[in-house]
This record gives C-alpha cells, structure tokens and sequence, in this order.
C-alpha cells in the first residue's frame, strides 16, 4: 500500500485545459484566445529585440554563476523600484522603501502575502476585487491569510461598478488589507479613471487600510510606463505607505524567466533595513536565492539608456497592437450588423477583455468555431491578429446576435 | 555560501555549460515563454534519471515524478509543504521532522516554514571519534514515532562530509523500513562528491530497491555549476503511476501558489547536456575534474599534518567527502585560526575544502598545527 492512497486528484486548471482542448482541434481556423501572453501579428511569440540585445551584451561579459544575493540583483531591484515610483517620488529618493527579487509576479505576491501574514496582526483578511486573478485567491491563502471581496466588475456594463466599490471599501474593517490592480485588470481589463483613483485613495485612507498593488502590466497597458504606474504613485504621494509586486513577464516578455520584484513603502529607511531582514528569512527557506538570468536581462535593459528607449518603444508597440485588435474587432462586429453595445471591448485595457459572453455562447464560440476562451467569457486580445480578427467578429455575432 | 573553487582560487563556470549556453544563445527557435507549472518535460525525466539510475526499476515501473524547482532548497520545500498536507493524514503538522544533527542550518527553516511543528534531531555527528554516530542515529530511528519524517544526506553530508558506509546504509534502510519512517533525500553533491555519479546515488537507488516510497530533492548547484540559476527537481518515488500521478496533481497546486512555473534557462542548459550522450560525457568529465581536485586537497592536507606530526588523527579529513571537512578543531582552535591566521572556518570547525588551493595548503596545514600546539 502507498503514503499516497488518500491523496486527492487535483483539479484540472482551466485555463491549461483550454490549451489542451485547442492543442487537440484540427480546424485551420482555431484561435487560441485563453492563453495569457503577448503574441504578434502572426500569432508567434515575441522575443523584444531589446532583450536580444541585452542577451548578447551579458554573454560577451562571460560572467560567472555565483548565488545571487537572497534579495536578489541589486541593480535590478534598484532599477524596479525606480521604473514603479518614478525617479522623482520622494519614497524612491529618499530610500525608505524596500525592494526585494521575486520569482515574477506570483513569487513576488507569495513573499508579500507570507510577509504579512508574519508581520501584520491587525488582520487576516484580504479583500480582492470582484472578480480577480483566479492565482490571487490560491496565493493568499496558502500564506494564511484569509479572503473577501469588493465589488469592482459590473456585468450590466461591462465596466467598473464605482459606485459599488466605494460603497463596499468604505465598509472594510480599518486596518484590513486591500489588493488593487495597478492597471490592466485581470481578467476584466476595466481600470479606474484618474479621478476615480483619487477618490478611492481617499477611502481607503480614510479606513485607514493597507493597500497591496499587484502590478503585472506596467508599459503594456497604456503604452506608456507612467501612466500605468499612476495610481502607485498617487498612493503614495498621499501618504499610503504600500507595498506593490511587479513582474516582467509581459511588459519585456521575460514570462519563463521570472523576473519579478516585491516593494515595500516604508515610513523610512531605517525600518526599510528591517523590513528587508525579514523578507530575506521569508525567502530563504522557500528557494534561499533567485535567479539570476531574467533579473539580469531586465536590468541590462533598465539601465543601459539606449537599450531602455528600446524597450519603450516595443512596450508601446505591443500595446498599440492590442488597443488596434480591440478596435479593429468592434468595427468588424459592426460590419457584422450586430445591433450589440460593443463599446466596453474598446474601453477596457490590457491583455484582457471581458467579453460579457455567457458560458452558453462560449460553449457555442468553441465548439461551432474552435474559438477557445475560459467559461467567464474572457478573451486574451494578445491572441488576436489582423488575420483572425474578422473570424473572431463573425463567430461572436453568430452567438449573440 | 560554499560553491567550487579552481587552484587559483576562482569560480569556474563548467566548460560544457559555456558551450551549451552558445547553443542556446544561438538557436534562434527559442524564446522566453513559460514552461509548464512543474517545469520542462525533458529535464525532469533527465534529472530523476541522473538521481534514479538509467536502469532503475522505479522508471522501468513507470512510478516516478519530478518537479522542476528553484534549487535544492526549493525542491526541499515544495516536498516538505506537500507533506504537510498529505502526509499521515491531512494537514498533519504533527508529524515529527527529523534532521540530523548537525546539518544545513536552511533545513530547519525550510520545514518550520511549511507548518510542520514538531523537528527534531537526530545523532549523526561522533565528536570523539570524528566519525559517524551510527549507533546514535540507530536508535534515534527505533525510537521515532512510526511514520516521521527522516531528512537524509544522500552524499557528502553537510556540514561534516561523513556518509554512512552502504552497509551502514543498510542497517539505516532496514530500521526506516520497520519502523515505518519516511525518507526524504537532500542530494545537492550527487557526482561532485566521489566523481562517480552512481556511487554518490548508491544510498537513494538502494532505498528505491528495498521498494521505499520517497522524495528526493536534487540540486545542480554545485555539479553543474549554476548556483545562481536556480536549478532543482523534487523527484517522487511512489508505489505506482496511478498514486505519483496524485501527488503531482497536488505538487502543481503548491507550485502554482509559490512561483507558478520554474525559471527556464538552468533547466534548459541541464536538460541540453544530459540528453546528449557527448555533452553528458563531457558533463562527467567536468564533474570529476571538481571531485578530483577536492580529493586531492584532502589528501594534501592530510599528509601535510601528518608529516608536521600534528597531534591528533587526521584520516577522516580523507575519509570525509564533499565540499566540507569537519575538522575537529575546538572553538578556541578556531579563533586562533580567524584571528591569528586568518583562515576562515566556523565554528563548529568546519573548512570549506575548495577554499584550499595549491598554493595555499603549506599554511593551512602549519596554521592548523599551531592552533592544536599552541
């Protein structure tokens, strides 16, 4: 007999089994819009040339394969917190923050959520917005922590129900943490405006609660690095001490090489000094040091000025060819004759878009079309071309008209 | 922390790793995007076969699984917070932890940290003797409630470099296996320890052939030289498919909440040189030129101090294996070494043995006898 024999199957994660399902189909026509990464106009992966170039810059330094630091890639941690906070934010200058190297975005959130569920006793309770990453919940929970939610998707409109938000944060408990998409939410796209921003900054620190930023899409969203940090700085600028997980996997397409960072605003650096202490004892024991090669190229590409303009520039281009899919899919559905308010598909942001799909259509999308997307209706606009984009707008049409 | 050092006292990244790493950089085919949640197929079925044996009858049963992890250390903790979920019941955190004592000073953490509650020692180290507590560790295991958990050095245990012989193995296996204890290996030297891949993997292919159900968290830090890349693989020996084929259902979940998938470019450089029967030959090669020259150090300073007469027995600095030597040195011993000569040890007395170098060996050796003259 086995230790083993009790132990349950897991579930099957939905999102691999789209990709299975599509691996599996025959037709010519499939798309494969479940998968969460960049792809270009020909639906291939894309490798930034300036991260080509940063490659070949590290391999011609022939440097060794020494353990990094526990905290990770100094200049890269540096570089990071820079690029979220801005040169000039006074957080950043004056040094009472921490930065730290994660393994992407979901080891920078683990060391986060196991960080307070350690340090901070006020609370157990993280309030995610309705709906969130589906990892979110998994992570949280796994450090101990406990999970709620706020209103955030209205599936009315398929836009941010503010009202709803506000209503729903200005009841948290005081001293309860509260996670926010920085921008580009996952998975509806829907992101506040700025002056909405402001208000929930006020709410929530009128509640007095500690504020996580999960910040995956930096540059990808808008195209433009600071605009998508906005919120993150205005946070702080008004005085909310947060912490904030960035990954770069899809902002320079470092996905397999889990390049993240984990930052804590601290009230100053003196206690930045500590807090770090107590990040690197998190982290030892879970992986002792990160890896070297993502955080490297990342930071090569930061704070080499030629290479950074670069990276700008193809950030931008991979956002500019989302926004042009997501125009480009409404104009074909109206070509299309469908009589249906499609405007939220141009209004929402990021990789992501909440289609407003209902299973059945989705159901409809796969089977008749061999369109693949999750249940929830969400479709990764990273999966569409100009080559698909008038298939796609036929298929919907068909299910919904 | 301890990596290889060459003669002149340098870190040395592995001639074959250099060379795979062209191939990688130049194969254009090849991009950044994300392995699956346990990893890259072909360096884990790779690495579990370098652990297990080409022939080994738990891969021939098809009852193996691996999962690509951050290093040893992350290996060590995907297994530990799988066994506390899993393991004597569900979410157990009872279940006593056993780790020899001494050991990695991270093994402690590494279970505290999954929730197990309850850790405890076991006798490993014989201070007088300067060998293996064998007796000592015997009885710690008839003693241990049945079903506890065992962390085993598979090799070249750290921090003493002192294995139990494989008839000392045995008696060890024959104890775990009526007492019901668990056993899980830490193989973070497996070639750079003797040179031989499989004597170094003699004790965890024994186990698997006495039909123990086990986990074995393997680093390539040191035997491929790429401390800083992260590379580990969790391997799983189990009953059958159907029961491994459960386990790694579960490991996926605690991968996905902990990193989501492991980092590409270690697996990619291990996975191209072992499924290469040339570059595994020159991986072998590269292996051995480290093990070798850690031998000879030993057996350098061991005649030094012998021909010095230094007092005492110095046999077990080349009866121990690996990276590490405890000496036997006292703490006051070792303060003369730091303060006076300048030779960093800790405390407990153990040298880095790749600090040695040719060069250097004449005054550690007279450092050594001052300090135990003196």
């Amino acid at each position: 007999s086995s230790w083993w024999s009790h132990v349950e199957m897991g579930p099957p994660d939905p999102i691999l089994g789209v990709t299975e399902a599509f691996k599996r189909d025959t037709n010519s026509k499939k798309m494969n819009l479940g998968v969460g990464a960049y792809r270009d106009d020909n639906g291939k992966p894309y490798v930034l040339s300036c991260v080509r170039k940063a490659e070949a810059m590290i391999a011609s330094k022939k440097m060794d394969k020494e353990y990094l630091p526990i905290a990770g890639l100094a200049d890269f941690t540096r570089a990071s917190a820079e690029l979220a906070l801005g040169e000039n934010n006074e957080a950043f200058k004056s040094g009472r923050y921490v930065t730290v190297q994660g393994i992407s975005g979901t080891g920078s959130l683990r060391i986060g959520a196991n960080f307070l569920q350690r340090f901070f006793k006020s609370s157990r309770d993280v309030y995610l917005p309705k709906p969130s990453w589906g990892n979110h919940t998994p992570i949280f929970r796994d450090a101990g922590l406990q999970l709620q939610a706020y209103r955030y998707y209205d599936p009315k409109t398929c836009s941010l129900d503010f009202s709803g938000a506000m209503d729903d944060i200005s009841k948290i408990p005081e001293k309860s943490i509260i996670l926010l998409h920085a921008c580009a939410h996952n998975p509806t796209g829907v992101d506040p405006r700025q002056e909405q921003w402001k208000e929930l900054a006020a709410v929530v620190k009128k509640r007095n609660l500690l504020v996580y930023f999960d910040m995956a899409y930096q540059g990808f969203a808008s195209g433009d690095i600071n605009r998508d940090a906005w919120a993150v700085r205005h946070f702080i600028e008004q005085g909310i001490n947060v912490l904030l997980s960035q990954s770069y996997a899809k902002n320079m397409g470092l996905y397999g090489e889990r390049a993240g960072a984990f930052t804590v605003i601290c009230s100053d650096a003196e206690e930045a000094k500590r807090v770090e202490s107590q990040l690197k004892i998190l982290i030892r024991p879970m992986y002792s040091n990160p890896p070297l090669n993502g955080a490297r190229i990342a930071s090569v590409i930061l704070n080499t000025p030629d290479l950074r303009k670069e990276w700008l520039v193809e950030v931008k281009g991979m956002a500019d060819r989302i926004i042009s899919m997501r125009t480009q899919l409404v104009s074909n559905l109206k070509k299309e004759g469908s009589s249906h308010n499609w405007q939220h598909i141009t209004d929402q942001i990021g990789m992501f878009c909440f289609t407003g799909l209902k299973p059945e259509q989705v159901e409809r999308l796969i089977k008749e079309f061999s369109i693949y997307m999750t249940k929830d209706g969400r479709i990764s606009v990273a999966g569409v071309t100009s080559g698909n984009v008038g298939y796609l707008a036929h298929a919907i049409h068909q299910v919904t008209k | 922390l301890a990596a290889y050092r060459t003669d002149e006292g340098q870190p040395w990244v592995l001639p074959v790793v250099k060379k795979v790493e062209q191939m990688i950089a130049n194969d254009n085919s090849l991009n950044h995007e994300y392995l699956p949640i346990l990893g890259l197929p072909e360096f884990r079925a790779n690495a579990s076969r370098i652990a297990l044996g080409d022939d080994s009858p738990a891969i021939k049963e098809n009852r193996i699984g691996s999962v690509q992890s951050l290093g040893g250390t992350g290996a060590l903790r995907i297994g530990a917070e799988f066994l506390r979920r899993w393991y004597n019941g569900n979410n157990n955190t009872a279940t006593p932890v056993y780790i020899s004592i001494p050991s990695w000073e991270n093994h402690n953490s590494v279970f505290v940290d999954a929730g197990f509650k309850d850790i405890r020692s076991y006798h490993y180290w014989d201070a007088a003797k300067r060998g293996l507590d064998l007796q000592g560790m015997l009885d710690d295991m008839e003693k241990a409630p049945e079903f506890s958990i065992f962390i085993l050095h598979a090799c070249a245990h750290n921090p003493t470099g002192t294995d139990p012989t494989p008839d000392q193995w045995k008696q060890i296996a024959a104890v775990m296996k009526r007492r019901l204890l668990f056993p899980f290996f830490d193989s973070a030297y497996q070639g750079f320890a003797s040179g031989s891949l499989d004597k170094d993997a003699w004790a965890v292919r024994y186990f698997v052939s006495e039909g123990f159900e086990l986990f074995c968290a393997q680093s390539f830090s040191k035997n491929f030289g790429l401390y800083n890349e992260r590379v580990g693989n969790l391997t799983v020996v189990g009953k059958d498919a159907d029961n491994v084929q459960r386990v790694l259902s579960q490991m996926e979940k605690i991968v996905r909440t902990t990193w989501s998938n492991p980092p590409s470019q270690g697996a990619r450089i291990v996975a191209t040189t072992l499924s290469s029967p040339q570059l595994f030959a020159e991986w072998k090669d590269n292996v051995k030129t480290m093990a070798d020259r850690v031998l000879l150090m030993r057996s350098e300073l061991r005649s030094r101090l012998e021909s010095l007469g230094t007092p005492g027995t110095w046999n077990h600095i080349t009866e121990q294996i690996g990276m590490f030597s405890f000496t036997g040195l006292n703490p006051k011993q070792v303060e003369y070494m730091i303060k006076e000569k300048h030779i960093y040890l800790m405390a407990s007395g153990r040298i880095n043995m790749c600090g040695l170098t040719t060069k250097n060996l004449d005054y550690v050796a007279k450092s050594i006898h001052e300090a135990v003259t003196k």
